[in-house]
C-alpha cells in the first residue's frame, strides 16, 4: 500500500504539469481581458511542433523553445482576432481550437508512431534525498521543475509588482486603465502571447516528457480542462497549482485503479473521471463563490476595448 | 503611422455579396500553402477535391450524407447562439441521441409496431440529445455555472460511455473483436433514396432547419430568445424568464444534435460503432456562425462543408494527403468571414504620426 | 487671483480646434486658452462640445484641425499619457476608477517607477496628499466600498499625486449634494493657490459666478464669449440673463402649464419597505409613501443615495427585504401588466439598441401583439408607424436599428412604447436626462398628459425637473426618506437643498 500511495503521488504531479503550465498562460490571458478559448490548439501545435523540431535535430531544449514560440504565435491568431478586429472572442477561440486541431492532425499524420529522445527523469540533487517528499517531488523530467517556480513567480508578478498592476487593470478597467496612460492593446497582446508560450510550453511537456511521441488530439482535452482551471483557481496561480495537483491526483487515481487491476469500476468508465470531476469542481467553487458575493472573474473578460469616440 | 479601426454608424452595404468570397479564396490560399508545406501540388488538390465533391451524382450525394449531421448540429449550436449561449457540447449530444435510437432500435423491436419504429427512434435520440443538453443547460439556468466548459466536458464522458457500450455490455457476440453492436434489425434502417446512400435524416434536418426558422421569426418563444441574446438587461427589463429560456434551449439545441446522432446511426452504419464521434459537433460550430445563424444559410453552409470533407477524403485516397486538411481549412475559413465581416462595420483608418 | 487682464503666456493655448464625429461635428473652430493658478469655467448645454474640447486637450481625442500650445510650446497628444506628461489631467464625469482596487492601487496605477511596488509606501504617500489637501479617505479601501463623492476625491488625489499643473473637471458637481460642493470648490481654490489651473465644465450658472476667474461660454461647438464672472453679475449677486442668452441662444422658460391636482383615490402604497443593494449593503431603510391617482410623485435625490434600487423593487426587478407594496390595493407582483417603467439606461435597459425599431415597439407589449405562441408582426408595424406619427419621432423606417436613434428619439419611443400600456402606474427614471431642450419639453408635455390617466413616479436628480412636473417631493439620502414636501410649498422647497445633503 506504501508503494502504491508513492505512485499516485508521483504521477499526480506528473500529470498535471501540462494543465499547469496552460493554466497559468490563461490566467495571464485573461486577467488582462483576454479570454482565449484556443489553449486545446495552442497546446496541441506545441505538442507537434516540439515533437517534430525533436525529431528532425535530436535537440529537446530546441524543441521545447519551438513548441513555445508556435504556441505564442498562435495565440497571436486569437489576440489579432480579439484585440484588434473586436470579434466576438468566444467564437474566435472555438476557431483556434478547431483550426489547431485539424491542422496538427493534418501536419502530423508522417510522425504518428516515431520514436525520438525524450526528457528523462532527473533527481534534483541534493532535494530528492529528502525523504518521500524528495522521491514525490525531486524525481522527474526537468520539464517539471520550472513550474515549482512558475508558480510562486507568477503570483508575486500579480500581485506585487507595477507590470501585475497594471496587467489587472487592464482586465478590469480598460477605459480607466487607458485613461492613466496604460497601453491596453499592447498588454493584451503581450499577455496573450505569453498565454500562448506557456499552452505551447504544456503541450511540449505532453509530447517531449508525459507520453513522448505524437498522436492527433493527443490533448484529450486538457486545454479545455485549462480553461476550466482557471475558474476554479478565480484567477490565482496558487490556487490553480492546487486545481492542477486535484486533476493530476485524479488522473493518478485511474492509472493506479487499472495498474493494480481493480476491475469493479469499467476502464472506460474511470477514464471519464477527470471530466466528471472538472464538471463538479466548476459546479461547486461556483455555487461557493456565489454564497460568498465575490466575482473572481476580471469584470472586462471577453469584452474589447474601444476608447470612446 | 498606426491603423485605428472605427465603428461605422450603419454597416456599410457593398462589401456583403463580395466579403465572403474574398474570405473563402484567402482561407483556400492558406490551404495551398499546406498542401506545399506537405509536398502536394495545391492545385490539382482543389481540383481533386472538387471532382470529388462534385465529380459525379453519387459523388454529390455523398456531400449531402456528410452535409445532414452538419446541418442539425450547425442548428444546434446556431438556435443556442441566438440567446449567447455557447452549446460546445453537440458532439457528445449526437453521441447519446445514438445511443438512445440504438437502445431502441437493438432492444424494443420487437415490441413496437414496424411503422412505429422510425418515429421512436428519431424521439429517442432527441431525448438522448436534450437530456445532454439540459445538464449544462441546468447548471448555467439554476447554479451559473459557465455552460462551455461543462458541454464540452460531457462530450467526453459520451463518448467513453459509447466506448464502453460497445466494447462492454452492447458488444456484438458474433463481432469477432469488430469495436460495435450488432446490426440494428432491418425495420429500424433508415429509408434511402435514390439507389445513393441519402437517407430521411436528410428531410430531417432540412424540416428541423424550417421549423427553428418559423420558431425565431414568428413566435413570441423566439422573439424571446433572439432579445436575451442581443441585449441581456433588456430581456430581464421586458420580464423575459432568462433561465426557463436557457433551460428549454440547451434541451432543443441538444435534441437537434440528438436528431443528428440517430440519423448517422440508423442511416448510415446501422449499428453503433467507432466512428460515430467523428466531429460532427465541433465543425456544427464553424457551421452555426459561417452561417450567421441563420437556419437557412446553415443548410447551405452544412452542404458546402459536407463537400469540403467529401473532397478531402477523396485527396487523402488520391494523393496520400491526411483528409484533416478540410478541419483546418474549414478553421481558417471561419478566421478569414470573421475577420472580413469587420470591414462591413468598421472603418479603417490610418493616421499619420502627428506633429 | 489672477490679477490684471495683462496678457501672460497661458499655461494652455487652443487655437481652432475642429472635431467631428459621424454625423455631427462638435467642434467648429474653438480658440481656448488656460492661464497658470487661474480656475476657468468651461459653460454650455448639454452637446455644446465642452467635453469634446477637454477630451482632446487630455489626450483622448485627436482633433481633425486645429493647434495646442502647453507654456507657448507646440504639442500634440496621441493619447491620455501624452497628455499626463504635459501636467494636464482629466477628471470625467463617468469616473475612471477600477472597482476592486484599493484607493492606493488607483492613484499608483500608471504612475512610472520601479518595477517593484511596494504599496505601505505608496499608501503612506497617499495620505499625505490627502492630509494636505484636506481630501479624507482611506487609503486602503476598495473603491467599491466608497460613496461617488468618495470616488471624486479619489479621482482628485490621483491627479495631485501626479503633480497636474492643469486639472480638468468634467461636470464634477452633478454628482455631490449641496455641501459636498462647497468642500470641492474649498480644494479647487487651493490648487488655484499653488499656481496650477482648473478648467471647470459645468452647466449650472450659480456655480460659475461662485469660483470662477473666467468664464468661456460655448454653444453649439462654438465660443459664444469669454468673459470674467464680475461682467456677468447682476447688482443682487444674481446671472445676467445675458449669459444664459448667449448658453441658450434664446430665452428659455419652460412653462408646462400644469394643472393642480384633484385629490383622488391612493393607488400605489409603499409601506416601510427596505432593500438590499448589489454588493449586499441595505440600500434603502425602510421607506413609506404613497401616490394618489392624477399625481406625479417625485423622488429627489443625489445619484447613488438608494434610489434605483428602490424603483428597481417596485418594478420587481429587485427583492425586496422587508416591507409591502400595493398597487390598487394587490400587492404589486400580481399587478405587473398594470406598471409601465421608463429605465433611465434607455440602450442598456430600455431597448436592445441591435434590434430594429418595430421589434423594440414589441419588447414590453409582445403579449399584447401576440396570438397563442405567434405574434402579430402586422399588428406591431402598424402600432409602431402610428406611435412614429403620435409622438413626432424622427425615424425614416421601422427596419432601422435603434442604435441608430438620437437619444432625444429613442426616448419618445420609449416613453411611447410604454404609454400604449395604459399602465396605472408609470415609473420614470431621469426621463429627461441628456435631452436637448425640445426634447425636454415634449417628455414633460407627455408626462403630463399621462398623469390624467394614472398615477406617475418620477425619479430624478434635476431639480428643475422635480419643481416643474411634482405634485409631492420625496427627497431621499442614503437609503432613508427625508421629508415629503408637497410641490406648491414655497418655504418647503427652500429646504429640498439641504435635505439632498443630509441635513434636515
Amino acid at each position: 500500500m506504501e508503494s502504491g500511495a508513492l505512485f499516485v503521488a508521483k504521477i499526480s504531479i506528473t500529470s498535471s504539469m501540462a494543465v499547469l503550465y496552460a493554466t497559468i498562460g490563461e490566467i495571464f490571458a485573461e486577467r488582462s481581458g483576454v479570454l482565449n478559448l484556443g489553449v486545446e490548439g495552442m497546446m496541441l501545435m506545441g505538442a507537434l511542433s516540439g515533437f517534430a523540431t525533436v525529431h528532425a535535430t535530436h535537440s529537446l531544449w530546441l524543441g521545447v523553445g519551438v513548441a513555445m514560440a508556435i504556441g505564442g504565435v498562435f495565440a497571436l491568431i486569437h489576440g489579432f482576432f480579439a484585440i484588434t478586429l473586436k470579434v466576438n472572442q468566444v467564437v474566435s477561440g472555438l476557431a483556434l481550437t478547431l483550426f489547431g486541431i485539424g491542422l496538427s492532425d493534418f501536419l502530423g499524420r508522417p510522425l504518428i508512431g516515431k520514436v525520438s529522445v525524450k526528457f528523462e527523469p532527473v533527481s534534483l540533487y541534493p532535494l530528492y534525498k529528502i525523504p518521500v517528499l524528495g522521491d514525490v517531488f525531486f524525481s522527474h523530467s526537468l520539464l517539471v521543475y520550472p513550474a515549482y517556480l512558475l508558480v510562486p513567480a507568477a503570483y508575486l508578478f500579480l500581485y506585487r509588482t507595477r507590470y501585475g498592476l497594471e496587467l489587472r487593470s487592464v482586465g478590469e478597467n480598460p477605459s480607466a486603465a487607458d485613461t492613466v496612460g496604460i497601453a491596453v492593446a499592447r498588454l493584451r497582446y503581450c499577455y496573450t502571447f505569453l498565454g500562448g508560450v506557456l499552452a505551447g510550453l504544456g503541450g511540449a511537456y505532453l509530447s517531449l516528457a508525459y507520453t513522448p511521441g505524437w498522436k492527433e488530439q493527443m490533448t484529450g482535452g486538457q486545454g479545455w480542462i485549462a480553461i476550466a482551471l482557471v475558474i476554479f483557481a478565480m484567477w490565482d496561480p496558487l490556487r490553480a497549482a492546487g486545481g492542477a495537483i486535484l486533476f493530476g491526483f485524479i488522473n493518478a487515481f485511474q492509472f493506479y485503479c487499472q495498474a493494480a487491476g481493480i476491475t469493479v469500476v469499467p476502464g472506460y468508465i474511470l477514464r471519464m473521471l477527470p471530466y466528471l470531476f472538472t464538471i463538479g469542481v466548476l459546479v461547486i467553487i461556483t455555487r461557493w463563490e456565489a454564497a460568498r458575493k465575490r466575482v473572481g472573474a476580471p469584470s472586462a473578460l471577453g469584452i474589447a476595448f474601444e476608447r470612446e469616440e | 503611422m498606426r491603423v485605428v479601426l472605427k465603428r461605422r454608424l450603419k454597416p456599410l452595404a457593398w462589401p456583403r455579396h463580395f466579403l465572403t468570397p474574398v474570405s473563402v479564396f484567402m482561407a483556400l490560399m492558406l490551404g495551398a500553402l499546406l498542401f506545399f508545406w506537405v509536398g502536394a501540388n495545391p492545385l490539382r488538390a482543389y481540383v481533386e477535391i472538387f471532382k470529388g465533391a462534385f465529380g459525379s451524382f453519387y459523388n454529390f450525394s455523398e456531400v449531402l450524407v456528410r452535409g445532414t449531421p452538419l446541418i442539425l448540429c450547425g442548428l444546434s449550436v446556431g438556435l443556442a447562439g441566438k440567446m449567447l449561449i455557447w452549446n460546445i457540447g453537440a458532439e457528445g449530444q449526437l453521441v447519446m441521441g445514438g445511443i438512445c435510437g440504438a437502445g431502441v432500435a437493438l432492444f424494443l423491436s420487437s415490441h413496437i409496431p414496424t411503422f412505429m419504429m422510425i418515429p421512436t427512434m428519431l424521439v429517442a435520440g432527441f431525448l438522448g440529445g436534450a437530456l445532454w443538453g439540459f445538464i449544462p443547460g441546468f447548471l448555467r439556468a439554476k447554479l451559473q455555472v459557465n455552460e462551455i466548459i461543462t458541454s464540452l466536458m460531457l462530450n467526453y464522458v459520451a463518448i467513453f460511455w459509447l466506448e464502453h457500450l460497445y466494447f462492454g455490455p452492447w458488444r456484438d457476440p458474433a463481432g469477432r473483436g469488430f469495436p460495435g453492436t450488432a446490426m440494428f434489425p432491418e425495420v429500424a434502417w433508415f429509408p434511402r433514396f435514390f439507389g445513393t446512400r441519402v437517407h430521411l435524416g436528410l428531410l430531417v434536418g432540412l424540416g428541423a432547419a424550417l421549423v427553428v426558422w418559423f420558431v425565431l421569426a414568428y413566435t413570441r418563444w423566439g422573439f424571446e430568445i433572439k432579445v436575451v441574446g442581443a441585449n441581456l438587461r433588456a430581456a430581464q427589463y421586458a420580464r423575459i424568464d432568462i433561465l426557463r429560456n436557457i433551460l428549454w434551449v440547451m434541451v432543443i439545441s441538444g435534441g437537434l444534435a440528438g436528431l443528428a446522432g440517430i440519423c448517422e446511426t440508423a442511416g448510415i452504419h446501422y449499428r453503433l460503432q467507432q466512428g460515430l464521434a467523428s466531429g460532427n459537433g465541433y465543425v456544427g460550430i464553424i457551421v452555426a456562425w459561417l452561417g450567421k445563424l441563420r437556419p437557412a444559410s446553415i443548410v447551405v453552409i452544412s452542404i458546402l462543408l459536407g463537400a469540403l470533407m467529401v473532397g478531402g477524403d477523396q485527396v487523402q485516397i488520391t494523393m496520400h494527403v491526411p483528409s484533416a486538411i478540410s478541419l483546418a481549412l474549414e478553421g481558417a475559413i471561419l478566421f478569414f468571414v470573421l475577420g472580413g465581416q469587420i470591414f462591413q462595420d468598421y472603418e479603417l483608418r490610418i493616421q499619420s504620426e502627428a506633429g | 487671483m489672477s490679477g490684471s487682464d495683462l496678457p501672460r503666456t497661458p499655461a494652455v493655448l487652443m487655437k481652432g480646434i475642429v472635431k467631428r464625429f459621424p454625423g455631427v461635428t462638435a467642434n467648429r473652430g474653438v480658440d481656448f486658452r488656460i492661464l497658470k493658478g487661474e480656475i476657468h469655467s468651461l459653460l454650455g448645454e448639454n452637446g455644446a462640445g465642452k467635453t469634446t474640447l477637454m477630451n482632446v486637450l487630455s489626450g483622448f481625442y485627436q482633433p481633425d484641425e486645429g493647434e495646442m500650445f502647453v507654456n507657448g510650446q507646440k504639442v500634440s497628444f496621441r493619447s491620455p499619457r501624452d497628455a499626463l506628461d504635459h501636467g494636464i489631467g482629466m477628471i470625467h464625469q463617468h469616473f475612471q476608477l477600477v472597482r476592486n482596487f484599493t484607493v492606493a492601487e488607483n492613484i499608483i496605477l500608471g504612475v512610472p517607477g520601479p518595477w517593484t511596488l511596494n504599496m505601505d509606501n505608496v499608501e503612506k504617500s497617499v495620505d499625505e496628499i490627502s492630509n494636505r489637501y484636506g481630501l479624507a479617505i482611506d487609503s486602503r479601501a476598495h473603491i467599491w466600498e466608497l460613496s461617488v463623492g468618495e470616488q471624486q476625491r479619489v479621482e482628485i488625489l490621483r491627479m495631485l499625486f501626479r503633480k497636474v499643473n492643469i486639472l480638468i473637471m468634467d461636470e464634477p458637481t452633478s454628482v455631490l449634494a449641496p455641501q459636498e460642493i462647497e468642500s470641492l470648490f474649498e480644494t479647487m481654490r487651493k490648487i488655484k493657490n499653488e499656481g496650477r489651473s482648473v478648467v471647470f465644465i459645468t452647466h449650472k450658472l450659480e456655480e460659475v459666478l461662485e469660483i470662477s476667474d473666467y468664464i468661456t461660454v460655448l454653444r453649439r461647438g462654438k465660443v459664444m464669449s469669454t468673459v470674467r464672472p464680475e461682467k456677468v453679475r447682476e447688482r443682487d449677486g444674481t446671472v445676467s440673463t445675458e449669459l444664459a442668452r448667449m448658453m441658450v441662444g434664446r430665452e428659455v422658460i419652460l412653462e408646462v402649464g400644469k394643472q393642480p391636482m384633484k385629490t383622488n383615490r391612493v393607488l400605489l402604497k409603499v409601506d416601510n419597505v427596505s432593500v438590499m443593494g448589489d454588493r449586499g449593503e441595505l440600500a434603502v431603510k425602510g421607506i413609506s409613501f404613497t401616490v394618489r391617482k392624477g399625481e406625479i410623485f417625485a423622488i429627489l435625490g443625489v445619484a447613488g443615495n438608494g434610489q434605483r434600487e428602490l424603483v428597481e423593487a417596485i418594478v420587481c426587478l429587485r427583492q425586496k427585504q422587508g416591507g409591502q407594496i400595493l398597487l390598487a390595493e394587490k400587492d404589486i407582483s400580481a399587478c405587473l401588466d398594470s406598471i409601465a417603467y421608463i429605465p433611465e439606461d434607455r440602450t442598456g435597459l430600455g431597448s436592445v439598441p441591435d434590434m430594429p425599431l418595430m421589434e423594440n415597439v414589441a419588447l414590453t407589449n409582445r403579449a399584447r401583439f401576440s396570438k397563442g405562441p405567434l405574434v402579430n408582426w402586422k399588428a406591431v408595424r402598424e402600432k409602431a408607424l402610428g406611435l412614429i406619427q403620435e409622438y413626432n419621432i424622427a425615424a425614416p423606417s421601422l427596419e432601422m436599428k435603434a442604435r441608430q436613434l438620437s437619444g432625444g428619439n429613442l426616448q419618445k419611443l420609449i416613453l411611447a412604447r410604454e404609454f400604449t400600456q395604459d399602465p396605472l402606474l408609470l415609473v420614470a427614471e431621469q426621463p429627461t436626462r441628456g435631452l436637448d431642450i425640445g426634447a425636454t419639453e415634449e417628455v414633460w408635455q407627455s408626462l403630463l398628459r399621462q398623469r390624467e390617466k394614472g398615477a406617475i413616479l418620477l425619479v430624478s436628480g434635476d431639480m428643475k425637473e422635480v419643481l416643474s412636473l411634482a405634485d409631492n417631493i420625496l427627497v431621499m439620502f442614503r437609503g432613508q426618506a427625508m421629508d415629503i414636501i408637497s410641490g406648491e410649498d414655497e418655504k418647503g422647497i427652500e429646504r429640498i437643498g439641504p435635505l439632498m445633503a443630509g441635513l434636515r
